[in-house]
């Protein structure tokens, strides 16, 4: 029997040119300002006097094909064919004449997805994959931000905030999430358990010892078995060893704890850009909705919310006020556990007599 | 119609409230898709149990050694058989989006059309890396999909040790703030390292990211291997008449408080209109007939605060370029590092402009794939090494931008010091 003909690739990054909105093809690298007429809403002016109308809305990014359709067909009878996405996953609609915005809304409404996630708003959560598809995760990253954003419904869809909020979810150290005013990342607390009639057949050992950050990690021989064995005095409970060698399972149903990170900015206006800290650890992973991480969030937003100045990213506002009345404005414990000592974390200390009081 | 649903009393839970529910959608899939109804039944169970349930491997396409990401159900009964059998194989093919995620409908319709013939209909838009996801195939069916995503013009994103896929910014097609084509230098970087993407044999992963000015709307620098970041170095443009619109709209309070005082270089100044300096580092805008805010452009460092506040009344300059910052990561294994100064200041405008982001790119990876060890990233072989290794080894000469402080230790052998002076001295007088 003949081989299938093997279809070679072909190997190319496409521009994005034809799928440009015409008025974007016509004014690119000539606009001149831009305002927001409402939340969700953003509309920009060319120096050639044309102007367009963005209407962004928030999706649930693991998008079914039917929720695609019901988008796109929004975009063919209410705007003009063309979208784009966010890298925070919420839909933008293009309009060239304003007479189209409102009605466009209203449809998008009234299939249920919220208009909103501009200016200073707090937009969709940036996330990853979780129980849903990843192969390492400590927790689900869908279900976390869905039930994070039922109760920031009122943030997204309006512009109340002292300025933008981006939030992050992350379900293992990696943090694929990445940086955020606000993240929520997996924190394990104890070593990983070694399945030892695995290791042998699964991992490469000297990649597993090389991939831990404080070297805690040897050969070892057990029950005859070539293995791998965990200092756990040493173990930081990171997880760097878990993707090159399942067997060494760090995720544990109780064990697997969700920390809280603030500060994280990586917008250069005003201070440089910033990481984000650790400010809150050991909440539980309580799924289906998570409503202890919830609270913690919602509360941080809310002190932020009353508390910081016209144009204070989260980063900027502790700035202002400090970090021990950030934790007694949102009455987060300050443990031990939050004084950094890993590398360059002198620098973390104050070397001052700063004091508020 | 697909088989019965499994009950799914905790995902159930993730249909109440407001916002878009991906559980709906999944159940939605569900009513004709066998694999999703599996695929619920396999997600209920990590959430019963709260754990994950999926392993890797090895699947791909005919000419490609990334890009797909292999998953293999773990939920197996006593005899080793898939509890969820349908959903035994989930996989992901990753897919390149157009620089800017510009998209017509006719396209995601025909991606919807694909993945629901050869998938489970179920597509992120998009992952973390910038991919579009579609997520969840058999082994047979990743290569037919697949043919069908790239006779359309798409291409695979990357997996693995390779370079990723790469995002960037709305930019020059909708953004005033927009300081280069982030789109052109996307494509060209891009379509220089395809082969890189596509057949890993790098240490570890290595990716670009373009955003227009120093918003960085793309988390370019704590997220990218390379950034490039635009910028200007003339000075900032005006327009009295908008100045004079902004300041009737929000007065004197807003323009101190939340304009001037929160400059980070103390570059504004609110002057009388007679006692504006006429340096030409000197621009300003009309607030009203008497007073106008005066910008120094030497102390300004284009943080973008100024402008984000009053777009319009200000805007960025005209001689136009980027800052690319090479290092950024995540935190494993040393802890998270930003991307640093490497070129202060490219200009691009030209053609040959644009190819120098190119020759600098293929100058990093080349001496990335040289030098780094077994999964250590830009950032950590920087530390590792030093930056003055790195700047030698690509071709780069040192610059004061690319600190924040000089050196606060004696620790370094400076017998070469006089050398180093006649060198910069013969630069300069070449120049």
């Amino acid at each position: 029997m003949a081989q299938p003909q093997m279809r070679k690739p072909v190997e190319h990054f496409l521009d994005n040119k034809k799928f440009l909105h015409p008025k974007f093809a016509a004014n690119y690298g000539n606009w001149k300002y831009h305002d927001r007429p409402r939340p969700g809403v953003l509309h920009h002016v060319s120096h050639s006097g044309d102007e367009v109308w963005s209407v962004r809305a928030g999706t649930q990014r693991q998008m079914d094909v039917h929720t695609i359709r019901l988008l796109c067909d929004i975009a063919d009878k209410f705007a003009e064919g063309r979208v784009r996405f966010t890298i925070r996953s919420n839909i933008e609609y293009i309009l060239s004449e304003e007479s189209k915005v409102a009605p466009l809304i209203a449809e998008l409404e009234k299939h249920g997805f919220p208009v909103g996630g501009t200016g200073n708003s707090v937009t969709m959560v940036a996330h990853t994959q979780g129980w849903l598809h990843c192969d390492i995760p400590g927790t689900d990253a869908s279900g976390v931000v869905k039930s994070m954003m039922d109760g920031l419904f009122h943030e997204f869809k309006n512009e109340e905030m002292p300025n933008r909020v981006h939030l992050s979810t992350s379900c293992c150290s990696i943090n694929c999430g990445g940086q955020a005013d606000i993240a929520v990342i997996v924190q394990h607390t104890k070593p990983p358990k070694i399945n030892h009639d695995m290791v042998a057949n699964v991992c490469e050992r000297p990649t597993v010892v090389a991939r831990c950050p404080v070297a805690a990690i040897r050969p070892a021989l057990v029950n005859g078995k070539p293995s791998l064995e965990v200092d756990e005095k040493k173990c930081i409970c990171c997880g760097a060893c878990y993707p090159p060698c399942p067997p060494m399972q760090i995720n544990d149903p109780e064990h697997s704890k969700l920390a809280i990170w603030v500060g994280g900015k990586n917008s250069n206006a005003r201070g440089k850009p910033t990481f984000m800290k650790m400010v809150m650890s050991g909440l539980p992973n309580n799924a289906p909705r998570w409503p202890e991480v919830n609270e913690v969030v919602g509360n941080i937003l809310k002190t932020y919310k009353a508390d910081a100045r016209p144009w204070e990213r989260l980063a900027d506002w502790i700035d202002r006020i400090g970090w021990p009345r950030f934790f007694e404005k949102t009455g987060l414990p300050f443990t031990k556990y939050l004084i950094d000592d890993w590398r360059g974390s002198r620098a973390t200390l104050n070397a001052s007599n700063h004091i508020r009081f | 119609m697909a088989k019965q649903p499994h009950a799914t009393p905790l995902l159930d839970q993730l249909e109440t409230g407001p916002w878009p529910s991906f559980v709906t959608g999944l159940k939605r899939l569900a009513k004709d898709k066998d694999s999703v109804v599996d695929l619920l039944g396999h997600l209920e169970h990590s959430y019963k149990t709260r754990k994950g349930y999926w392993k890797g491997g090895t699947v791909g396409v005919v000419g490609y050694g990334g890009g797909v990401i292999p998953r293999f159900t773990e939920i197996k009964d006593d005899k080793g058989a898939a509890v969820f059998k349908d959903a035994a194989e989930f996989h992901t093919i990753r897919i390149m989006p157009p620089p800017g995620m510009h998209y017509d409908t006719d396209t995601l319709r025909k991606f919807c059309d694909i993945w629901e013939k050869y998938g489970s209909g179920l597509i992120a838009l998009h992952g973390q890396s910038g991919d579009i996801m579609m997520q969840g195939c058999t082994t047979e069916n990743v290569q037919k999909a697949w043919d069908e995503i790239n006779i359309m013009g798409f291409d695979m994103g990357g997996a693995g040790p390779a370079v990723r896929t790469s995002m960037s910014c709305v930019g020059a097609a909708r953004c005033e703030q927009s300081c280069y084509d982030e789109a052109k230098a996307h494509q060209m970087v891009i379509n220089t390292f395809l082969d890189d993407i596509h057949r890993p044999a790098l240490p570890y992963k290595f990716k670009f990211k373009f955003s227009g000015c120093g918003n960085d709307c793309m988390n370019s620098i704590q997220r990218s291997d390379m950034a490039v970041i635009g910028t200007w170095r003339d000075n900032m443009t005006t327009d009295d008449a908008m100045g004079k619109k902004w300041f009737a709209k929000h007065g004197m309070n807003e323009l101190v408080n939340d304009v001037v005082s929160r400059c980070p270089t103390k570059a504004l100044q609110i002057k009388d209109v007679k006692d504006v300096r006429k340096d030409a580092h000197i621009s300003s805008v009309a607030l009203n007939d008497a007073q106008c805010l005066e910008i120094d452009n030497k102390d300004c460092v284009r943080c973008m605060h100024c402008i984000n506040v009053m777009t319009g009344a200000l805007g960025v300059g005209k001689d136009k370029g980027a800052t690319i910052l090479i290092g950024g990561k995540s935190h494993l294994k040393i802890g998270a590092t930003m991307g640093t100064v490497i070129i202060p200041f490219m200009s691009l405008k030209t053609d040959e402009d644009y190819e120098k982001i190119v020759e600098l790119a293929q100058a990093a990876i080349d001496f990335f794939a040289e030098n780094a060890l077994e999964h250590e990233r830009t950032g950590e072989m920087i530390e590792r090494i030093g930056l003055v290794n790195f700047l030698e080894g690509i071709g780069v000469d040192v610059d004061a931008n690319m600190v924040t402080t000089p050196r606060t230790n004696p620790y370094v052998r400076t017998d070469g010091w006089d050398e180093e002076v006649a060198k910069i001295n013969a630069k300069k007088a070449a120049a």
